[in-house]
């Protein structure tokens, strides 16, 4: 099973490799440092605004603390976690929280790739009218795309029940946002409709990426197109793939306007940053909210980790360094 | 030497201009003219506005009020509001309250005491349910401002078709007989969301029960609830029945006012339990040309629904009382100002302009209040009748786990739902369990 790619050296740069790590030159100790000087001050900020606040929560969740009773704060160590990780509602909304990911990463990857080729192959005349119309959802804010597609299903001022009245299974009383899976459909769906734009922009560097030589050599070997997309394009575009697959499902796994939104986490359609808020701001329980916050954090760490490690993705390749 | 200097003169200029910033904002409120009242409105239709402008010149210099908006939700209302307090917020001097979270204000301590004074000159006159309202531990802790309740709405042409006397008391049995004989709708709300627990609240009131027995209990572990009761299963029945005979129509479990109001200016409304806005609503409809004038026509109230012929209603009772705030740099002032507000001169204009029911009995009779609304003296009695919701400082809790235990209303199980939400509150208030 041969797939095509350059030999690491006659890409762009050669990758670093792991035993060269002992005999490093004078030339790029200097670079660290200038790395470390350029990138050090957003550190610091990165610690101020992320790393204080997760200490700080990871600190609350060790207590029993009302926002409107403080003087009753008391510490009650892992219970917090302890009542979270026996209570069916968080099992709910980790798995429709899941559930959201899995589908719109995996719909968003298809179809995010069949519009990054088309953003690639466009004529380059309306090219840069494609461009910012396969972007212009990516910039809606998600609150009021939300809306839109709460509107657009809705009972009362809905048109989608009129339009497709025709397929099975809708009619004008379809209540969309009435049950968990109906409700979750639109979810997904307004996800997809948003975010699509993302993932195909990190894909459309990612074909950029890939040498057109290669594509040239696979044509003159009598390759057809699905030849070359499998064995060439796609292989050589790995990485980029990777990591618009972890932003992208690191970012849906956290997945909360459009659920407060359309539905309000009614009909068992809560996801896990819903269920934070709900503690936190709704109910006011800082220890209990935090608690949940914490776990959110570990299964964010989790994803990143399983990508990492699981499928090897080198985040540094993705630069165009590797 | 030379080069630090216009760098560190750079940083000093900035440095000025943000002090100087801080200080102008700082002062906007406060030095030169009379200090200025900062009041937290919910969003209305310009009543709260304008009133307090009309506070603000009958002052004569002593004080100005300023109105600054909240969510339109009103359990977001209390979530800005106490994230607010309870960083001991000084620019909050007067806010409008939704009663149900008074009791959690009040034990906070977000509240600044009201002098037995102005409580007796404030709650003089005031109906019943509203006075109990803005009480918390025997003692006032806010002014009432206006009291809200929810009448039975119905179409003239439905309920003579269907044969109903409504100038008699009817209850849920016969509204949802009658709407199903007609093949029209009752409408309800059955969304997930605080006007749920209200129709709860009003059906377990109605039935002779309430819904948490001790309101008294000082710790949330002590709470007990009146949901397996009599009452509780009677209540619970009465929404098996509206879900079940389909006459809620088809969004009955995304149902919430607005959407009910809707469906009633439609073709298949029959009956509503409402809130009195949808009177206003529709006259403004028809004067804007998207309402027949003959549907407004057609509407016609009554007291609200009973669960059992021979035993009162007690329907919703909802509206909004004024709280000072505790860390208010003018507490007197502010109190002050809560008296002007809820002057009777006031409460009628906000009734005839906005639609918001007055606290004050003699409002009433105010003849410009009768000729907007002639449903005036069923508002009262209703008002007379109504019960507030829960009050404990743990309110929230208790709304969110009625409201996840009798959504949908189709699944309710008279037998069930009330144990199953007993155990839930209960399991939460003791923090054994999440909400």
């Amino acid at each position: 099973m041969s797939t095509t790619t350059l030999p690491p050296g006659e890409k762009t740069r050669p990758a670093p490799a792991r035993g060269r790590r002992a005999g490093i030159s004078d030339r790029s100790r200097a670079e660290r440092k200038l790395g470390w000087m350029l990138a050090g001050p957003a550190f610091a900020v990165m610690l101020l605004v992320t790393a204080y606040p997760i200490l700080q929560a990871v600190y609350d969740s060790l207590f029993d603390f009302r926002l409107t009773d403080p003087e009753n704060k008391s510490f009650t160590g892992l219970s917090n976690y302890s009542v979270i990780l026996t209570d069916r509602i968080w099992w709910t909304s980790l798995a429709v929280t899941l559930l959201i990911t899995v589908v719109t990463v995996a719909v968003e990857l298809v179809l995010g790739f069949a519009l990054a080729l088309v953003m690639m192959k466009a004529l380059s005349a309306i090219r840069p009218v494609i461009r910012a119309a396969i972007l212009i959802p990516y910039a809606v804010i998600t609150v009021v795309s939300a809306f839109a597609w709460q509107y657009a299903f809705s009972l009362d001022s809905g048109f989608v029940n009129s339009w497709l009245g025709w397929l099975p299974g809708i009619s004008a009383d379809t209540d969309w946002f009435g049950g968990t899976w109906k409700s979750l459909f639109v979810v997904c769906i307004a996800e997809i409709w948003k975010t699509t734009p993302f993932i195909s922009l990190l894909l459309l560097a990612g074909l950029a990426q890939v040498p057109e030589v290669l594509q040239e050599a696979a044509k003159v070997d009598g390759a057809t197109w699905w030849q070359r997309m499998r064995r060439v394009t796609i292989p050589n575009m790995k990485a980029a793939i990777m990591v618009a697959l972890l932003f992208r499902s690191l970012d849906a796994f956290r997945v909360f306007d459009s659920i407060f939104i359309m539905t309000g986490g009614a009909n068992n359609t809560e996801t896990v940053s819903f269920l934070a808020y709900r503690q936190t701001i709704a109910r006011l329980e800082i220890g209990l909210g935090s608690a949940v916050s914490v776990l959110l954090f570990v299964c964010v760490v989790l994803i990143c980790a399983l990508f990492i490690k699981g499928f090897k993705v080198d985040l540094a390749s993705a630069r165009g360094e590797g | 030497m030379s080069t630090t200097r216009p760098r560190r003169r750079v940083l000093r200029a900035v440095l000025g201009a943000a002090l100087a910033a801080g200080a102008l904002t700082a002062c906007s409120s406060g030095s030169g003219g009379p200090p200025s009242l900062t009041w937290y409105i919910n969003p209305d239709s310009g009543g709260q506005a304008e009133i307090a402008k009309r506070c603000t010149d009958a002052a004569q210099g002593r004080y100005t009020i300023r109105t600054a908006l909240l969510p339109r939700e009103s359990s977001e209302q209390r979530q800005q509001l106490i994230r607010r307090l309870a960083a001991n917020d000084s620019s909050i001097d007067i806010m409008s309250l939704d009663p149900p979270y008074i009791p959690e204000f009040a034990e906070a301590g977000f509240l600044a005491p009201i002098p037995q004074d102005v409580a007796g000159r404030v709650s003089e006159g005031v109906v019943d349910s509203a006075l109990k309202g803005a009480t918390w531990r025997d003692e006032l802790v806010t002014v009432p401002f206006w009291a809200n309740t929810q009448l039975l709405w119905y179409r003239k042409s439905v309920a003579e078709a269907a044969g109903l006397d409504m100038t008699k008391p009817v209850t849920w049995d016969q509204l949802v007989r009658a709407a199903e004989s007609q093949g029209k709708q009752l409408g309800v709300q059955g969304i997930r969301a605080e006007a749920l627990t209200v129709w709860v609240n009003a059906l377990v009131a109605s039935a002779g029960g309430s819904i948490i027995e001790n309101s008294d209990a000082r710790k949330p572990e002590d709470i007990e609830l009146g949901l397996v009761s009599q009452a509780g299963v009677a209540a619970a029945q009465v929404m098996k029945e509206v879900a079940d005979s389909g006459v809620g129509g088809p969004a009955l479990s995304t149902a919430g006012e607005d959407a009910n109001v809707n469906a009633f200016e439609g073709p298949d409304a029959g009956f509503m339990v409402n809130w009195p806005f949808v009177w206003p609503r529709a006259q403004s409809g028809v004067e804007g040309g998207t309402l027949d004038a003959a549907v407004p026509q057609d509407y016609g109230w009554a007291l609200y629904p009973r669960v059992t012929a021979d035993q009162e209603s007690h329907p919703p009772y909802g509206g909004i009382n004024l709280g000072v705030g505790a860390f208010s740099a003018h507490t007197d002032l502010a109190l002050a100002a809560t008296e002007c507000i809820v002057s009777p001169e006031n409460q009628a204009y906000y009734f005839v302009s906005n639609g918001n029911p007055a606290a004050k009995e003699s409002v009433y009779t105010d003849p410009e209040v009768v000729k907007e609304f002639p449903m005036a003296p069923v508002i009262l009695e209703s008002l007379r009748l109504a019960v507030p919701r829960p009050q404990t400082p743990y309110y929230s809790e208790v709304s969110e786990g009625l409201q996840r235990e009798y959504h949908p209303p189709s699944s309710v199980d008279p037998q069930r739902t009330g144990r199953e939400a007993t155990d839930l509150i209960t399991a939460v208030l003791q923090k054994k369990e999440l909400l």
